[in-house]
């Protein structure tokens, strides 16, 4: 669709412009400024250049927590997007099965998000909870809090709990808005269900995939509040991610500077990363 | 694929799904002493102390109401700006449109963690620290940009003739767009408030930073309260089965336009 030039449109926008500009460049400003300062007080603080940069980019806690981070996410897009369209592809097409199954698909995603770290730490303890006990009594022997890859595993099947709803979601709207034409063509051309797969619905459903990945990759990219909840970043440093150690850093040990630098580096990265999405998606909505 | 084993597949999926919150709700309905002592998969003695322990105690609804007062705020607040901005990008060209677009979602993308510190400095310099429109206002870093973008991939499936034909009836934009276009989003507004709620309802982070005793969301008073008196399993997961009460509601309401919804808008 071919839009005009309208330049007063500025005024339709401005009041996203300031409300978002309050709460992010503002903050953002306060960031960079801790960044290249090393602070003693209110009133004695050094201009102290890239040093803090140098010691974030050197520190080897975040090296780990980074490769933790980028194995986790990768582990998470790996399972959850092929995952997601393969149950998409089993929802029913119409009747009363499909509001069932939506409402309680959507379920998860309107947890409080420790509040998903509070039901897996009571479902998964090898005291009390239902899958521990479980696993134990199968002759496994699992116990998330003492065993870092019960530790991983867990974390990893939560997030997979709290969040393949949305891939599910996001697909299944991609494939209702198939014409049954196309249905209809690929059965008189005879065409396999693999093919019917490969050739209508995942292209059809390119759009919505790539939303998915992007939304799936952010998220996973700075999740938090459960594994924080659940293993505490346990046992050891673990399940410790990205926004934990900065967390732990800024509030924790107060050390503001390498905190403040170790922001604006994480920010960046996922930056990057989304950049590179929102090309992609830009350049799909010009071909299709 | 048998459309059989097809459902058989689902259902074990959403049977995974409700396992976690099915043994959350029976462990709400134990005593702690059944709890620790012995192992079924149903209350022995049925016990709704936990739900009158939360109930009666003044310090658990005030956390309910004040995520719920900055919820609401939020997504009113979110609406209000975001739609004229959706309109406008849908339907205009205009100066650094596309770079404006990015930067409202790269503000999606940021972790909540980097604010952290710089958002609990701004808030208590400008008086607003511990109360509710901090927290509204602080998660409009996500739900604007959020329902910005939702809104305009919801209008921009609203053909443009509609528009033109409105002011050559002489309609004024204002009474164009609540009269005429609103309408024709109803669904796409609902979706994005839907958005709104749900992503300021599940934030914990800055909602903790930001708050300490008057604007207190629900979920902290939880963790804090556990914290404070040890591990009390069944109040834990009474107050776990409470939050998720008001999601659930939510979700019924909006079933019918769940899955446009969370393509927002884009298919």
């Amino acid at each position: 669709m071919d839009k005009r030039e309208y330049q007063w449109a500025w005024l339709m926008v401005l009041p996203v412009v300031l409300i978002v500009a309050f709460s992010a460049i503002m903050p953002l400003m306060t960031v960079v400024n801790y960044s290249v300062q090393d602070i003693f007080g209110p009133d004695s603080r050094f201009f102290v250049g890239t040093e803090w940069f140098k010691e974030v980019l050197r520190d080897p806690a975040l090296h780990g927590a980074l490769v933790r981070q980028i194995i986790f996410s990768a582990a998470v897009l790996f399972i959850q997007i092929p995952l997601g369209i393969g149950l998409a592809l089993c929802m029913p097409k119409k009747g009363i099965g499909v509001s069932f199954a939506l409402v309680l698909l959507a379920l998860p995603l309107l947890v409080p998000w420790n509040v998903v770290g509070t039901i897996w730490q009571v479902f998964a303890r090898p005291d009390v909870g239902l899958a521990g006990v479980t696993l134990n009594s199968l002759g496994l022997d699992y116990n998330y809090t003492g065993d870092s890859l019960d530790a991983w595993f867990t974390v990893l099947v939560m997030d997979v709990w709290h969040w393949t709803s949305l891939v599910i979601l996001l697909c299944y709207a991609g494939l209702q808005a198939i014409p049954d034409a196309f249905y209809q063509a690929a059965r008189i051309d005879g065409a396999s269900r693999w093919a019917v797969f490969r050739y209508i619905e995942l292209p059809k459903l390119k759009g919505v995939l790539l939303i998915a990945i992007l939304l799936r990759f952010i998220f996973s990219f700075r999740i938090y509040a459960e594994p924080f909840v659940l293993t505490g970043g346990g046992p050891g440093n673990a399940t410790t991610f990205l926004s934990q150690s900065l967390t732990t850093m800024a509030v924790g040990q107060f050390d503001l500077g390498p905190a403040a630098a170790f922001s604006l580096v994480y920010f960046l990265i996922i930056l990057l990363f989304s950049y590179v999405f929102y090309l992609t998606i830009l350049n799909m909505d010009r071909e299709g | 694929m048998g459309s059989r084993r097809r459902y058989i597949f689902l259902g074990l999926w959403l049977v995974f799904l409700m396992l976690p919150i099915y043994w959350l709700v029976m462990m709400s309905l134990k005593t702690n002493q059944e709890i620790l002592s012995t192992f079924s998969l149903w209350p022995q003695n049925l016990t709704v102390d936990n739900y009158i322990k939360i109930f009666t105690d003044p310090t658990w609804y005030p956390g309910y109401i004040n995520s719920t007062l900055y919820v609401l705020m939020n997504v009113v607040i979110s609406l209000t700006v975001a739609l004229p901005a959706a309109y406008a990008f849908s339907r205009y060209n205009f100066l650094g449109d596309k770079h404006l677009f990015f930067w409202l979602l790269t503000n999606i993308m940021a972790p909540p963690a980097v604010f952290l510190l710089p958002f609990f400095e701004l808030y208590q310099s400008v008086g607003l620290y511990d109360t509710h429109i901090a927290v509204a206002l602080a998660h409009t870093l996500f739900t604007v940009p959020l329902a910005v973008w939702i809104l305009e991939g919801f209008m921009s499936g609203v053909p443009k003739e509609i528009d033109e034909t409105a002011y050559l009836d002489g309609y004024s934009w204002p009474r164009f767009f609540i009269t005429i276009f609103l309408p024709l989003i109803r669904s796409g507004v609902g979706v994005t408030a839907f958005f709104c709620f749900m992503f300021s309802w599940v934030e914990l982070l800055l909602a903790r930073t930001l708050t300490s005793t008057e604007a207190k969301p629900i979920a902290v008073t939880m963790t804090r309260t556990v914290s404070a008196s040890g591990l009390d399993w069944g109040l834990l997961a009474t107050a776990g089965v409470l939050t998720l009460v008001p999601g659930a509601l939510v979700i019924w309401f909006v079933r019918k336009h769940i899955a446009r919804g969370f393509a927002l808008g884009r298919v």
